[in-house]
């Protein structure tokens, strides 16, 4: 592998992301899936960086999951991302930050869809007015919230507690990034390193201290889906994607997988336990699974948050291994224990209103 | 184990680092017109069988050379061997001969001679 | 009364269009932006269909220029551009200032540059080579990986920058398919154990002698074609590179393992070319080569009375066409010297 052929790539692709004064919009999912992880954004965001986050209450889904299951017709999903906007625009902000990959994509997708076919636009906005008498400016920038992070990384990392280092052996983790599909296959140009080697994650991983592991099957979907995954018997398809991942992956023996999207963790997450109830098969060292973290736990762990109130415990396939690789100092008794109530004080009131 | 409802689906995708390339080996080897297919389908077009069956030798033909063994297997017999795919070919292969050949390297193939 | 022609571009097409003008007596000043002519062909070993030497070709274009007082001009490009009426004036980078009676526009091609293609890894992955690395390897006699170990599987990609929307290249550039089955010929001539795939969206083998040349790839070197196009191209721990490509005329993706992978690149409107566009007032066309001015009828005349098209600017041509073109170009530029130029 050439890097400085890499390096050009992730040059030729970079993009603008605001540097304060966010609209936080959260993920249906992620607070179900991991839901420490948003916690844990807004904290290194207002108490690490000390930046302006604001979340509305009355903000809804994006309707992604319905666009993407057939559900819910694009006209509705444009109409209610434009009153997402209308919120935005009336709470006097105009950086969107979406937390969920597809929700990204989306509104991606939408204000490409009305550049191109303003008409479109228009008609969104009678729509949005007819329905709730509300107006919006379009964001003046969108980035996702891994964007965010990746844009304060080396602030992070002078910050950090812990690297992604093997305390043993010195040798830096290997860690595979997985990039949610919703992030730049649509619209490479806004995806930090593009959508062929992406740079979002990578530059996270080896600003902390990790290299990052380039297999075959990086670019393959975790196999969430949407419908495919709702469906129970689309299920074996579902799993099967991620099963092609850990078997390409598995030669590089990794320490740990870095994911940006609500999906891939939870699945890449789960299928690992189905896969070893199945057929008996675990993807790690030592008969261990790999550990699948979302990018913010990951900044959390680095910055030396406790494992259990960034959530770790709502990980199927145990993140221990990777916890004692780092030398992360973590009371195994507490794991479960419910009376650890995270301390984040500001964002303990989750919304900010 | 749990009961989940389904199973890991196989994959579809052609692996070919780990199929077994041998009956093409030894159609290569005994035909060699074998390797003059460019996958027009003529054959295809003609064959009685292919009409009223999922038969296709032009399939047959890319199958054998890829390695995927068992699919070639269990369509080879629907061959009535007429030989009337000889007759269109544009590139003069012995498609009738390759039928014959693949029944054969099978055969040696079971008896462990190939 | 002495005629004066200008000839931008000293590779085939160029080298050819000054021949056969200043065997007649035409005064020529050659220009050539790299210190030596020959353009595209200094690079290439073997020519298909029938692979001679590509030095034979040097050595004609070299005869049909030397010993006529062509005023050759190396190391040199264009900065400005005037007309006044039919007589044009061209200053190059020296700050030389050249009159002529009329233009010769033989600028070529230029070839893909492969790493836009970036899923398939070139100058990312070791081992993802061009059609011109590789023929560069073969006038080395040298065809090794870049741990000196020789390779045993070697893929070659067509269409690579040709036929593809996403690179803005909606033609066929006509010449990779022939140089593809040219070099797999030639890797098993210098790999007798290796194995050669080709991955190709249509075989496109429309020249003199090209589909016996595809068929003895098949028949004598045993060299496999996949019907396909790669999507993508990966590392593998044993630094292999893995492709996938749906094998369609199986109908089912495929996935496998190489030593090697060579991309075909097609064929561009040069730089240079592109600059005399935007100094001169020459029209392009869609595909971004210069547009003649008749597609039937006039594919040396250009939009401008006076200035003439020679060879692969104008479109992708092999070596027999563009010297046809060239030779026709004579023609159209000796008309308009003997009757239209006012």
């Amino acid at each position: 592998m050439i890097l400085e052929g890499k390096k050009a790539i992730w040059n030729d692709y970079q993009k603008e992301i605001a540097d304060d004064k966010y609209y936080y919009v959260r993920s249906c999912v992620r607070q179900n899936f991991f839901p420490g992880s948003e916690t844990a954004f807004l904290k290194i965001m207002r108490e690490e960086l000390k930046k302006d986050v604001y979340e509305h209450p009355c903000h809804t889904t994006c309707t992604g999951i319905g666009y993407h299951g057939d559900i819910v017709p694009v006209e509705t999903t444009m109409t209610v991302v434009a009153r997402q906007f209308a919120i935005m625009t009336e709470a006097g902000y105009e950086n969107l930050l979406p937390s969920c990959i597809t929700s990204f994509g989306l509104y991606t997708e939408i204000l490409d869809t009305w550049h191109h076919f303003p008409e479109v636009e228009e008609k969104v906005r009678r729509q949005l007015r007819k329905a709730t008498g509300r107006e919006f400016r379009k964001p003046k920038n969108l980035a996702h919230a891994s964007d965010v992070i990746y844009k304060f990384r080396k602030e992070i990392a002078s910050k950090a507690k812990y690297k992604l280092v093997n305390k043993n052996t010195g040798e830096p983790l290997k860690v595979v990034d997985h990039i949610g599909c919703h992030y730049a296959k649509m619209f490479p140009s806004k995806g930090i390193g593009g959508a062929e080697y992406p740079y979002v994650l990578a530059g996270m991983v080896e600003e902390w201290g990790g290299n990052v592991i380039d297999y075959p099957e990086r670019r393959h979907c975790c196999g969430f889906g949407f419908r495919q995954y709702l469906v129970q018997a689309n299920r074996g398809f579902s799993v099967a994607c991620s099963k092609e991942k850990f078997e390409s992956m598995k030669p590089f023996k990794p320490d740990m997988i870095i994911t940006n999207c609500p999906g891939c963790p939870m699945f890449l997450d789960r299928w690992q336990y189905v896969i070893n109830e199945m057929e008996g098969k675990r993807y790690g060292q030592n008969e261990e699974g790999i550990p699948v973290f979302t990018y913010e736990e990951v900044a959390g762990l680095v910055l030396g948050y406790d494992p259990w109130e960034l959530g770790l415990q709502m990980h199927q396939t145990d993140c221990e291994p990777v916890l004692d690789k780092i030398g992360i100092d973590y009371s195994p008794e507490d794991k479960y224990n419910l009376k650890i109530i995270p301390s984040y004080s500001e964002s303990r009131s989750l919304i900010n209103v | 184990m749990e009961k989940f409802g389904f199973t890991i689906s196989k994959g579809r995708q052609i692996d070919y680092e780990s199929n077994n390339r041998r009956i093409a080996e030894y159609i290569f080897e005994n035909e060699p017109s074998f390797r003059l297919c460019f996958e027009c389908g003529g054959c295809s077009a003609t064959c009685t069988t292919a009409n009223f069956t999922g038969f296709s030798l032009r399939e047959l033909n890319i199958l054998i050379k890829r390695g995927e063994n068992d699919q070639v297997r269990s369509t080879l017999k629907k061959c009535m061997l007429c030989g009337k795919c000889t007759l269109v070919c544009p590139r003069g292969v012995n498609t009738r001969n390759i039928v014959v050949l693949a029944k054969q390297a099978f055969q040696k193939s079971d008896e462990y001679e190939i | 009364m002495s005629k004066h022609v200008i000839v931008i571009g000293g590779g085939v097409a160029g080298l050819e269009v000054a021949g056969q003008l200043s065997k007649v007596g035409i005064e020529v000043s050659l220009i050539e932006k790299e210190s030596k002519t020959g353009g595209h062909l200094n690079n290439w070993y073997k020519l298909f269909p029938d692979r001679r030497n590509s030095s034979e070709v040097k050595e004609y274009l070299n005869g049909i220029t030397a010993n006529n007082g062509i005023n050759l001009m190396t190391d040199t490009t264009i900065e400005k551009f005037n007309r006044s009426r039919s007589c044009f004036s061209i200053t190059t980078n020296g700050g030389k200032e050249l009159i002529a009676d009329a233009i010769v526009v033989a600028t070529g091609f230029d070839l893909f540059k492969s790493a836009r293609k970036e899923e398939y890894g070139y100058g990312i992955y070791d081992n993802v080579i061009t059609s011109a690395d590789l023929e560069e390897m073969f006038r080395k006699g040298e065809i090794v990986l870049t741990d000196g170990s020789v390779p045993e599987s070697i893929g070659i990609i067509h269409c690579v920058g040709s036929r593809d929307e996403k690179v803005g290249n909606y033609y066929c550039s006509k010449l990779c398919c022939v140089t593809a089955v040219k070099q797999a010929i030639e890797l098993r001539e210098h790999l007798p154990e290796s194995k050669v795939f080709c991955y190709y969206m249509d075989m496109r083998m429309g020249g003199a002698f090209y589909e016996e040349l595809y068929r003895e790839a098949q028949e004598k070197w045993g060299v496999n074609f996949i019907r396909g196009k790669v999507s993508e191209a990966s590392e593998t721990i044993e630094k292999k590179l893995m492709v996938k490509v749906e094998d369609t005329l199986a109908g089912r993706p495929l996935k496998m393992n190489l030593d090697m992978l060579v991309l075909m690149a097609g064929m561009e409107m040069s730089a240079g070319g592109e600059k005399v566009a935007g100094m001169s007032g020459l029209k392009t066309g869609e595909n971004r080569f210069f547009a003649a001015a008749d597609n039937h009828f006039g594919s040396n005349k250009s939009n401008i009375e006076g200035i003439f098209y020679a060879g692969t600017c104008t479109a992708p041509m092999n070596i027999t066409e563009t010297i046809s073109h060239a030779r026709a170009a004579f023609t159209e530029v000796m008309e308009w010297l003997r009757n239209g130029k006012r």
